[in-house]
């Protein structure tokens, strides 16, 4: 009896001793669920600010290559604004060169004989081809009438450009003063009168008035004058001037010359027996 | 190196339109004082453009163009008038013979340039 008291006293206290077992067991597994929890929350909480930290990182990044693209933008720009400037600067130094060729081309010409008519031709080229003129006249001061007299003519016969006195009319005054003149009205639709001119340019060595040009009308597709026309008409004031006054010398030099070559061959013959 | 036949009776013309092409790298420029000159220089050279005025003594652009497009050996030269003639007929005649453009005078390089450029491109 006493055996069997002590049996179940044991089996009691061993049954105890499991069931605070099973507590302590089913403790830990609560505890353990907890730390998972608290493992789980704390991964995740870590991502979060790792994700974060990428965002904020991006975002900087993103900033900064805004701002390197606003700068950039800002760079093409200003480069397109040089690279329109070095465009339209490239395009009047093209113009100026061409200009210049224009006056190379007009003044060799000018300058390359000492003909007077071939002289004369020239002039009569340069304003055509170069100026565009249809109609005008060369007309030369003649000291001893002191008289403008007309020596060629484009577009019109030489006889119908006029013979006119130092001062007198529109030509006469452009010859007396040695000052371009330019109508107001270019197109020369008016009635063609031979003291009327449209453009009236002094041919002149320095001050000295040698001639004047005389033109009446344009070409039909010339509306009116760029700023190498100024400069041919600067150009032709000058070197047509210098280059026919020195040709009409030169050939009535050669013409004394010959005159004078003759005569002395004529007194060298021997007198005939 | 393209050959470029200016065929121009002014010889201010002549050296202002040669100085002109002469920009153009690797153009050579052969001169002509008119029609039956360019005929001459068209037989002994290789052309690869015309550039032509129209008031010529001897033979005059226009006959000219006439005479390049009937002959087999000429006929795809490209032609470029250019002249004083500044009228619509004037350019539509010579269009209609067969030249390939018009350009009046007084030139200006950069267009004549271009024109010049356009067509020895093909």
């Amino acid at each position: 009896m006493e055996k069997e008291t002590g049996f179940v006293g044991k089996a009691d206290e061993f049954l105890q001793m499991f069931k605070k077992g099973e507590e302590f067991t089913k403790e830990l597994l609560r505890e353990n669920e907890k730390l998972r929890y608290r493992i789980a929350q704390l991964e995740e909480s870590l991502q979060r600010s790792g994700d974060e930290a990428r965002v904020k990182l991006y975002e900087d990044r993103i900033g900064l290559l805004e701002e390197e693209l606003k700068s950039l933008k800002e760079r093409f720009r200003r480069v397109e604004e040089e690279n329109k400037d070095f465009a339209s600067k490239y395009l009047e130094v093209e113009e100026e060169n061409n200009n210049l060729a224009n006056l190379y081309v007009a003044s060799y010409q000018l300058h390359s004989t000492l003909d007077f008519s071939e002289v004369l031709r020239i002039v009569l080229e340069i304003i055509i081809n170069l100026i565009g003129a249809e109609k005008f006249a060369v007309l030369l001061i003649d000291d001893k009438t002191n008289e403008l007299i007309p020596v060629t003519a484009e577009g019109m016969a030489v006889s119908d450009a006029p013979k006119v006195k130092i001062g007198q009319g529109r030509i006469g005054t452009v010859a007396k003063e040695g000052e371009s003149f330019f109508s107001d009205d270019l197109s020369g639709a008016a009635e063609f009168n031979p003291h009327e001119p449209i453009v009236c340019i002094p041919l002149k060595i320095k001050e000295h008035v040698i001639g004047v040009l005389s033109i009446y009308k344009l070409l039909t597709q010339k509306s009116g004058f760029t700023n190498v026309d100024y400069e041919l008409f600067n150009l032709l004031a000058g070197h047509a001037a210098t280059a026919i006054f020195s040709s009409r010398l030169y050939t009535q030099s050669e013409r004394k010359l010959t005159t004078i070559q003759s005569f002395l061959d004529l007194l060298k013959e021997k007198p005939r027996k | 190196m393209p050959n470029i036949l200016v065929v121009e009776d002014s010889p201010t013309m002549r050296q202002l339109i040669s100085f002109a092409i002469k920009r153009i790298p690797s153009c050579h420029v052969i001169e002509a004082t008119d029609g039956v000159d360019a005929l001459k220089k068209l037989s002994s050279e290789k052309i690869d453009l015309i550039l032509a005025d129209i008031n010529m003594p001897v033979m005059d652009g226009l006959k000219l163009v006439s005479l390049v497009r009937g002959n087999p050996a000429y006929k795809d030269i490209p032609v470029i008038i250019v002249t004083t003639e500044g009228a619509e007929e004037d350019r539509k005649r010579a269009l209609s013979i067969g030249a390939n453009a018009y350009l009046p005078k007084p030139i200006q390089t950069q267009e004549l340039l271009k024109l010049v450029n356009t067509y020895l491109a093909g």
